[in-house]
């Protein structure tokens, strides 16, 4: 069986693990910037999301426009326990500052993944653009819900004050969080539970025909993708000093949904690196572009996103897209890392 | 729990499914009206009738796509009425499609290890965790496809995307995923629909195999009458939903009624 331990598999823990190794080193030496630190956090937190939505959209097949406002869930509940127990507790000792943030994933996870299985229940039901509608709304009502609270619960719109997490390596804390959620996600996606639920993407009414039980997989695709939401919300609010829902917008889920789209449906790899191409651009276009000229951030996403959708199926390009098939390159070449970001990057011009 | 009580014919021989005054009515509309089946173990069975007779639509009865306005049936005595698709086919029922539903993104392995799920036992944190149970149902899922795929003559496609599949084997492939399900009663709705007659007559012998080899009862639906008068043993004629000829192949054919209902007088 060498089908099932190919290095294939396990090749986006290994890029993971080196890449958070050699990010410890260079802090260690001093060479890392705290800015770098920052945008390693944001990385690894958009990875998350990715891979959360990607379960959804790419394999499950239903569109879900409404990931932000799990995350949001995640980012204030973990937020506030966390807090909480901080100021009971205090904050120097590094051990209890662990202990705190596994109780706050804990919390943020399980009441996102609530979240998750609300949505999934009408996701039964609906389908393609009703669906989208709704976890839309559910994304918007989450978000309004958090703006609308008193300031002593969760902060309304002055936001939730969070515990920073104090310390500059929290990046390998976020990385780790990264390795578990591909983990967990790749190896359900590479099992039976993974197959049937492909099957049902593919065609739902032959899957019920084969004895899959068609409920249970689509609640339990969404609602493991809302837990990995959450746990990257929670994750966030230890990033800012401060937790405020107009960051759970709509545009914020769009972005998710660019970076899935863009790493291409149902591919867990390509998720990953158009998360850090976007994460990065995202950074750099918010320092070039200030004041009013902030607004062409948007548009460039926009853009990106009919560029692609224009390139998938513009019969036009046919003969190009099979010159360039990414496919065929993949089985020219080494499978390595450099290869696939070369390629996504060609995918995006 | 209801009770179970195996049925046997006169011969001795087990029912495998009794079809008893199976109605369905969409408004106004009667679909299937009064339709009765009795299938003997082993047996193969054909349903044919003109467009529009209602013969898909007893498929959908029988695999719960619909619940019977009036009527009921049972599989080897268990009643099995208005039971969802997904119970259906854990039960023992197993159907193909008219117009071919496969699982297209997948391959073709992959399609036939879907309907393997079931059979071997390995829940979600077992597969997660990647515990030993994980492992070795993997590896049963792919060897037990891979000798199903053989029997099919599919074996050399088996890392093929399904959609890549030719029309013929799309059809084979669609029977595999079916019988992979280990079923008592496989329906069949029109396998040899948009076939040559090489792949008609291949189909034959492939149908003829797996019903010795896996001692299976098979409902098949089909306009083919070479394929219907070849290899059926007995024949049920619908049209516009009801019963129009029951009994051996031979005789049905020859039905001065049949004969009228499918080319006029």
């Amino acid at each position: 069986m060498k089908k099932f331990t190919s290095l294939k598999n396990y090749i986006s823990y290994i890029v993971i693990g080196l890449v958070t190794v050699i990010c410890v080193i260079l802090s260690l030496s001093g060479v890392l910037k705290a800015s770098t630190a920052i945008l390693l956090e944001e990385i690894a937190i958009k990875i998350m999301l990715a891979v959360s939505l990607s379960l959804v959209v790419g394999f499950l097949g239903e569109l879900s426009l409404g990931h932000a406002g799990f995350m949001c869930v995640g980012a204030y509940l973990g937020g506030k326990v966390a807090y909480v127990l901080t100021q009971q507790l205090g904050e120097d000792d590094p051990i209890l500052n662990i202990v705190i943030l596994v109780i706050a994933l804990v919390v943020g996870g399980i009441c996102a993944g609530i979240c998750g299985f609300l949505i999934g229940l009408p996701a039964l039901r609906l389908r393609g653009d009703y669906l989208a509608i709704t976890t839309l709304a559910f994304g918007e009502i989450v978000r309004t819900i958090f703006l609308n609270t008193s300031e002593e619960s969760f902060g309304g719109p002055i936001g939730l004050p969070t515990p920073r997490f104090n310390k500059e390596w929290f990046y390998v804390i976020c990385f780790i969080m990264v390795l578990i959620t591909l983990f967990v996600i790749q190896n359900l996606i590479r099992s039976k539970h993974g197959r049937a639920i492909k099957a049902i993407r593919d065609n739902e009414i032959a899957a019920r025909a084969t004895g899959i039980n068609v409920t249970r997989y689509k609640l339990i695709g969404f609602i493991l993708s809302a837990v990995f939401a959450g746990l990257a919300g929670v994750l966030y609010s230890y990033t800012k000093f401060n937790v405020s829902s107009q960051i759970f917008d709509y545009n914020y889920s769009i972005e998710i949904l660019v970076i899935v789209v863009l790493g291409g449906m149902g591919n867990i790899g390509g998720s990953i690196i158009s998360a850090v191409l976007v994460t990065f651009l995202n950074r750099e276009l918010a320092n070039i572009l200030t004041g009013n000229l902030a607004v062409l951030k948007d548009i460039i996403y926009a853009v990106i996103l009919i560029g692609i959708v224009i390139y998938r199926n513009a019969p036009g390009l046919k003969n190009f897209r099979e010159k360039y098939n990414l496919k065929k390159l993949f089985s020219k070449k080494k499978k390595t890392a450099e290869v696939t970001s070369d390629t996504v990057a060609k995918e995006e011009n | 729990m209801a009770e179970i009580k195996k049925i046997y014919a006169e011969d001795g021989r087990e029912i495998v499914l009794k079809a008893d005054h199976l109605c369905i009515q969409f408004g106004g509309l009667k679909a299937v009206d009064n339709v009765n089946l009795e299938i003997k173990k082993g047996e193969l069975y054909g349903l044919i009738g003109p467009n529009g007779a209602g013969k898909t639509t007893v498929f959908n009865l029988l695999t719960g796509v619909y619940k019977p306005t009036l009527g009921r049936f049972y599989l080897c005595g268990e009643d099995l009425t208005g039971k969802a698709p997904a119970e259906m086919n854990k039960k023992g029922i197993a159907r193909t499609f008219q117009n071919i539903r496969l699982f297209n993104n997948l391959t073709v392995i992959e399609n036939v290890m879907v309907g393997l799920a079931n059979q071997i036992p390995c829940n979600l944190v077992q597969s997660v965790l990647r515990l030993p149970r994980h492992r070795k149902s993997e590896k049963e899922y792919y060897e037990r496809a891979l000798e199903l795929l053989k029997v099919f003559k599919l074996d050399e496609y088996k890392d093929y995307l399904a959609a890549n599949l030719p029309y013929g084997k799309q059809r084979k492939l669609e029977i595999a995923r079916a019988m992979a399900t280990n079923p008592k009663l496989l329906l069949l709705d029109e396998p040899a629909a948009g076939m040559n007659p090489n792949e008609t007559q291949e189909l034959m012998d492939v149908i003829s195999f797996i019903r010795k080899e896996f001692d299976i009862t098979i409902l098949l639906i089909e306009h083919d009458m070479r394929l219907v008068g070849g290899i059926c043993e007995k024949l049920t004629v619908l049209n516009f939903g009801t019963e129009l000829a029951v009994g051996e192949t031979s005789e049905v054919l020859n039905n001065p009624e049949v004969i009228k209902a499918y080319i006029g007088e």
